[in-house]
């Protein structure tokens, strides 16, 4: 629901870079999606074609990659994916695990070209 | 050229968030965050604990709707500070509505400050507020399925609080497995079954707030 939101923050992020770098052009965006962030990949590169269409974003395309949940394990700090909400450690049957990553909505990198 | 940017989408939200979390622990301030789908309860278990707590304790609520005062005209009856955010669309309230709504009181005469969100189980749960904890409510008309079908929410409260089992002889909710799947998303999550129509299980929704702040108190027993 709120993916023109986040894609409205990535495109303010581009532009600073195109800021920082004058005569580049913005190509790529790389994001970092958690599988549990709560937001639709396709929802979000749909939000971003519909904001980006005829500006000086047109050309850009995101990359995004998808974050598996992983926890590690309180006892013997094993680190593992968790499938099917499956959180109980797998190395040593522990139940104490937290999760590390799975989360995260992040922009990885900013790809310009050099005019 | 590649910049790497490593930067969180929420950056902004997140920052501002941390100010407001600073703020809450300056000023010995309980922030909750209420969270559930519309129509779970959430208005109405504050109506409960309002009605409640101790006078002594000094509490408010900011309630977020996309449209309506409703909510807050309900809760403004206890005589506690109430003020309601309308997001005019925004599915969730974001730490900048937070800051805003909370610049005409004063922060360091709090003791516990409820934030009722939007009623959505999807965005609310990115939007960090400062507050000290998230708590969803599940009303068993919804299906016990819920946890598993929003991890996301449910992997981040700290407390589940399962309403309207007086429903429970009329709807097919199989407490033991939404406790089960609330459990698998995330195994540490306190769990309360609450009725707020009959008051079942509020006493110990009060002794669970009570047991956070020093300062929560509550009057007349339920």
């Amino acid at each position: 629901m709120h993916e023109l939101g986040i894609a409205t923050s990535v495109a303010d992020t581009v532009r600073g870079e195109m800021r920082r770098h004058p005569g580049a052009r913005p190509v790529r965006v790389g994001l970092r999606i958690g599988e549990w962030a709560g937001v639709n990949p396709d929802a979000l590169q749909f939000s971003f074609e519909v904001l980006a269409r005829g500006t000086d974003l047109g050309q850009v395309t995101l990359e995004i990659e998808s974050l598996p949940i992983r926890n590690r394990c309180a006892a013997c700090d094993a680190e593992f994916r968790v499938v099917d909400y499956q959180t109980v450690c797998p190395a040593c049957g522990a139940a104490n695990t937290r999760t590390v990553s799975g989360h995260e909505m992040e922009i990885a990198f900013v790809e310009l070209e050099e005019a | 050229m590649k910049v790497e940017v490593a930067k969180k989408v929420l950056n902004e939200n997140d920052r501002l968030a941390d100010e407001l979390r600073r703020r809450f622990e300056t000023h010995g301030t309980l922030c909750l965050n209420l969270i559930s789908s519309p129509g779970a309860g959430k208005t109405t278990l504050l109506e409960r604990t309002l009605e409640t707590l101790d006078r002594e304790t000094r509490v408010a609520v900011l309630t977020g709707d996309i449209q309506t005062d409703n909510d807050a005209a309900r809760l403004a009856r206890f005589g506690f500070p109430v003020k309601q955010i309308t997001t005019g669309g925004t599915c969730h309230l974001d730490a900048r509505m937070i800051e805003k709504a909370l610049a005409d009181w004063r922060p360091n005469e709090l003791d516990l400050l409820f934030i009722e969100n939007v009623g959505n189980l999807v965005c609310p749960a990115g939007y960090d507020l400062g507050e000290a904890a998230k708590i969803v409510i599940l009303s068993v008309a919804e299906g016990e399925e819920k946890p598993l079908k929003y991890p996301s929410i449910f992997s981040r409260a700290r407390l589940m609080v399962l309403n309207k089992t007086d429903l429970l002889p009329y709807v097919p909710f199989d407490m033991e497995r939404a406790r089960q799947n609330a459990r698998k998303v995330q195994p540490g999550i306190s769990i309360l079954e609450v009725s707020c129509t009959t008051g079942d299980g509020l006493a110990a929704w009060q002794q669970w707030l009570a047991a956070q702040h020093p300062r929560v108190r509550f009057g007349v027993a339920v």
